[in-house]
């Protein structure tokens, strides 16, 4: 992919995360372009998660630039975020067990009457529709979704970012609780998304799901970028070792290799 | 409204019922088990009451007393509802109760003709008073809120301060006095046989009650049809449309089957010149009092901003989870702030109707208020892991609690054996209600 003549639809430039004196994200910088899928890895406490949530606005940077289109943009807080059709699947859903699907698709963007009143029947309708697309067996639309599977609350969820024409997506995790038809389901969404010219963040562990879905690969490593690789140009064993050591493959030497043995 | 009884006609289409006939039977009317219930439960107190006295309970003036006592927990009950659901607590309604009653006892005794130069000849000095008092409520609970929802102090550290030191301001404001001595349209808004609303009015009111109902339904069944929505099945429909009505047109009948006195009747038809007395004296229906009145508007309002806007909405998103509701965007501290805005407000109709009934202010009005009003939520299915509760259901609470209070008052026990048991039914009802809440889930 010629990506380098394009004007990214997102870039994070220099973007510091400290909490007291841990930098839990450190002089990042990313770009996603439209019908891209970038894949974001790296072991737990790398930052991925944070620098994510600095996007969608749930924690905003202590330093550093967001352009969207370009042009540069504040985020402070989750409405900056969506405003900029930013939208996020957070791994634990976000989603407000007592309300109904409905409820929870509009959280924060309800329909409302002339009067101001909430328009349930068009929410439901709305949401009926976007189901029908998404997972077409969904039928209780009117149960708390604590009643639902985690399929189903997952399927909720990503109604919810897909709903409002997102540009960019984030999804941290969006297959941990899931089953393998779901799985499917999701990854399907994903590429189906993705042909829609909409850019992808996607936050995994699964190492699979990056190398199938991704184009790109950014590894973290202690808060910073070790490297962003273009998934054709190396093995996923090289990722792993990217992960694992902090480092390019280039730059691992045979020492590095010996310790990772001798740790099995 | 998302309970289960709702979802049931779409998962019917899905999987063949195999639930026994009856309850598939009320399933299909859609009807909140919940709330029918504690309607039926509050029917069984004043049925078992009833039989006690020997029958005597259960006569309109008894009831109408009731209703009246329980109207102004009611009131604030609605507004506890909404603050529980957001995973918080007040404890100081009660002495802002106390607070407002005392200002509007100050407002029309001295206040008003000494300092805001409105005399006692002024119009609608009762308006202006229960304006102002209003707007303190609205400012205390606003600084209460502020300090909960952008300090982060808990709330229940922050009320119960409030608790302690807005019942202090009542003491300063009157030097320990009690004072007394309220506009007589003032004293109106407290019920009794000249603050209700009359017979004619209350039929009105009550055939209003069933076209509303009427209305709802079909509008209802027309929004579900117009998006292709799974319907009530017309029998349902019916079946609710000639119940309600009939409970609508019963309620009314009953509340103008309570009559004026005969000594306030004869006095006031003196003083007006109606004429000589019919033979058996005069029949004039005091219909619904005024307070009863508040109540049913205060309910219909707080279930619409409960139910039908975006703050109650929001509310209602916060209390299940409030991560969800920070990162879809709303601004969850002003909600937060405005639940306790909403709260002061109610306070001020409740102590307007303390006071009215009172004819004054002392210093102990609304002690203890806080307790009946989360007693009265708490009873009506209001949970405090948050998220749940329904205004109807916190009133019927309430009347739940009073009916208690007021039958075991009219069989003769006293205040403390009253505490007794209103603190055993709070707890078996909660507990009662986690049950079935574990069971079914």
């Amino acid at each position: 992919m010629t990506v380098a003549e394009r004007t990214p639809l997102v870039s994070m430039r220099n973007i510091n995360v400290a909490f007291g004196g841990v930098h839990a994200v450190e002089d990042v910088t990313l770009d996603l372009y439209p019908g891209e899928v970038v894949g974001l890895v790296g072991g737990n406490g790398a930052g991925k998660s944070t620098l994510m949530r600095v996007l969608s606005g749930a924690h905003p940077a202590d330093e550093g630039q967001i352009l969207v289109d370009d042009r540069p943009v504040t985020i402070r807080n989750p409405r900056d975020a969506k405003s900029h059709k930013i939208e996020t699947i957070y791994q634990t859903l976000a989603l407000a067990d007592n309300l109904d699907a409905p409820g929870n698709l509009f959280l924060g963007r309800e329909k409302t009457t002339r009067v101001g009143s909430l328009d349930d029947s068009a929410m439901e309708a709305e949401t009926r529709r976007v189901m029908g697309r998404l997972n077409p067996n969904f039928t209780r639309f009117k149960m708390p979704v604590k009643s639902l599977s985690g399929g189903q609350r997952q399927a909720v969820a990503i109604a919810r970012a897909v709903y409002f024409n997102a540009r960019i997506l984030i999804m941290d995790e969006p297959t941990a609780a899931l089953g393998p038809a779901e799985t499917g389901q999701v990854r399907n969404l994903v590429r189906q998304l993705k042909s829609e010219g909409i850019g992808i963040f996607l936050i995994s562990h699964d190492i699979h799901d990056v190398f199938d879905l991704s184009d790109r690969i950014s590894v973290m490593y202690h808060g910073q970028i070790v490297g962003t690789v273009e998934k054709g140009s190396v093995t996923p064993d090289e990722v792993l070792g990217m992960i694992i050591m902090g480092k390019q493959p280039g730059d691992v030497t045979e020492a590095d290799k010996a310790a990772i043995e001798l740790r099995g | 409204m998302t309970n289960m009884a709702d979802a049931a006609p779409v998962s019917a289409k899905t999987q063949p019922p195999r639930r026994p006939p009856i309850r598939g039977l009320i399933a299909q009317t859609e009807i909140d088990l919940r709330l029918f219930g504690m309607l039926v439960a509050l029917g069984a107190i004043l049925l078992i009451f009833n039989i006690l006295s020997g029958g005597k309970f259960f006569q309109p003036t008894n009831m109408v007393t009731l209703a009246v006592q329980a109207s102004g927990v009611a009131i604030i009950a609605t507004g506890m509802v909404l603050v529980i659901v957001s995973r918080n607590i007040d404890l100081s309604v009660g002495s802002l109760v106390g607070l407002i009653a005392m200002t509007y006892a100050l407002l029309m005794t001295d206040w008003m003709p000494n300092i805001l130069g409105i005399g006692p000849d002024f119009p609608f000095r009762w308006a202006i008073a229960l304006g102002l008092g209003i707007g303190l409520g609205a400012l205390v609970g606003a600084l209460q809120g502020f300090i909960i929802a952008y300090v982060g102090v808990p709330s229940f550290i922050v009320t119960l301060g409030g608790l302690l030191s807005i019942r202090g301001v009542v003491w300063y404001l009157s030097s320990g006095a009690a004072v007394s001595g309220l506009d007589p349209s003032f004293q109106l808004i407290g019920g009794g046989a000249q603050g209700s609303i009359g017979g004619p009015l209350t039929w009105i009111l009550g055939i209003v009650g069933c076209l509303a109902i009427i209305a709802l339904l079909v509008n209802g069944r027309r929004q579900r049809r117009r998006f292709d929505f799974p319907v009530r099945p017309v029998w349902a429909e019916i079946l609710l449309g000639t119940v309600g009505s009939v409970v609508m047109i019963g309620v009314a009948a009953f509340a103008n089957a309570n009559l004026w006195p005969q000594g306030l009747a004869n006095r006031i038809a003196t003083e007006q010149n109606w004429g000589p007395a019919p033979a058996g004296g005069w029949v004039i229906p005091t219909g619904f009092p005024n307070p009863i009145i508040l109540l049913i508007g205060v309910t219909i309002v707080m279930t619409v901003i409960a139910t039908r806007r975006r703050f109650g909405r929001y509310v209602y998103a916060y209390g299940g989870n409030p991560d969800a509701a920070d990162l879809a965007g709303i601004n969850t501290r002003l909600t937060i702030l405005k639940t306790y805005v909403l709260m002061g407000m109610l306070c001020a109709l409740a102590a307007a109707i303390a006071s009215a009934r009172l004819n004054g202010a002392t210093l102990d009005v609304g002690q203890s208020y806080e307790l009946y009003v989360i007693a009265a939520a708490v009873v009506g299915g209001t949970s405090f892991a948050g998220g749940i509760g329904t205004i109807p259901g916190a009133v019927i609470g309430a009347f739940v609690m009073q009916s208690l209070a007021y039958g075991l008052s009219f069989m003769g026990v006293n205040a403390p054996g009253q505490n007794v048991v209103a603190g055993i039914v709070l707890i078996l009802a909660v507990g009662f209600d986690t049950f079935n809440r574990r069971r079914g889930s």
